[in-house]
């Protein structure tokens, strides 16, 4: 393999980790509020990337992760932990029942005229701050194996690829039911947001990437042993207060 | 002025929601954990600790309002 394939390897996988968090968050936001806002977040996001690529090129690896890492992650696990507290109460009234009605049986969040700004802000954060990993990923690789050109294809296609695999994704979250789908985008959203808000702040996470399937683990066992408690109280097994 | 009420409306609903506690006490969590990182002390395990806590403290507080 040659030196231009195998940068152009190394940096689609890298970036497809990234990727494949930024469209986790855009597809899971906009199953949940609507697609109007979401996309318009996400298309958003894509051009002031595109403006900071353009303006910073090879000097956005100066620009400071860390504290943007930590303002995106503890502001996406504040909200994440809304939507998980609403998915909890709101699965523990209704349970999985839902689970084969049609989509229209449970609305979405927004159903206004204007913009959502809840869908536009998440979306919008998600993309910008996957996306800035993603130009850093390529601007490192690229530059210390002098091959900028292979990684900016093997980034790029990262993107385009994962992109096309939540497109496909998209009608199969459409089946699952609000409730439910509320609480797993919340679960995802306070696991992010855990994880990178934490990264900011200097911590070094056992496994380090790895760290995010044991946070996603803990937070759903939680949310299983909330349910269940929440469940026996809407039934009326708790003890009278 | 009915713009700046209703931006700092939309920021206060996104951020604080429904029950501010949960966000004051993530906002203490991740100073704690700052101040250790600082002591050289790698308190991963807090911000989590205190995520799973709250969320329970949030739901016990909701369900009693009902």
């Amino acid at each position: 393999m040659t030196g231009a394939a195998i940068v152009l390897v190394t940096t689609f996988l890298a970036s497809a980790v990234e990727a494949i968090e930024m469209v986790t968050i855009v597809v899971g936001v906009g199953a949940t509020r609507g697609w109007r806002s979401t996309l318009l977040g996400a298309g958003s996001g894509f051009a002031v990337l595109a403006v900071v690529v353009v303006v910073f090129g090879l000097a956005l690896s100066a620009i400071p992760i860390g504290p943007l890492r930590l303002v995106v992650g503890a502001l996406l696990l504040v909200f994440g932990l809304q939507w998980f507290r609403k998915g909890v109460i709101r699965v523990a009234a209704h349970g999985l029942a839902g689970i084969r009605m049609k989509q229209q049986a449970e609305p979405v969040e927004w159903t206004g005229q204007g913009v959502d700004w809840v869908a536009f802000v998440v979306s919008f954060k998600g993309v910008v701050l996957e996306g800035l990993e993603v130009a850093f990923i390529v601007v490192t690789f690229g530059a210390n194996a002098d091959q900028l050109g292979a990684a900016v294809v093997g980034g790029a296609a990262a993107i385009v690829v994962i992109g096309a695999v939540g497109l496909v994704v998209r009608r199969l979250v459409l089946q699952i039911p609000r409730s439910l789908l509320q609480l797993v985008v919340g679960v995802l959203l306070t696991t992010f947001g855990t994880f990178w808000a934490l990264e900011g702040l200097g911590v070094e996470w056992p496994g380090e990437d790895g760290a995010i399937l044991g946070l996603l683990a803990l937070y759903v066992v939680t949310a299983a042993t909330y349910i269940a408690v929440e469940r026996r109280r809407v039934l009326g097994f708790s003890a009278p207060a | 002025m009915r713009w700046i009420v209703g931006f700092g409306r939309f920021w206060y609903h996104f951020i604080i929601g429904d029950d501010w506690t949960v966000a004051v006490a993530i906002a203490a969590a991740l100073v704690a954990t700052a101040v250790l990182v600082s002591a050289h002390v790698n308190a991963w395990w807090l911000t989590p600790v205190v995520v799973v806590a709250m969320l329970g403290v949030s739901l016990r507080r909701a369900s009693r309002g009902h």
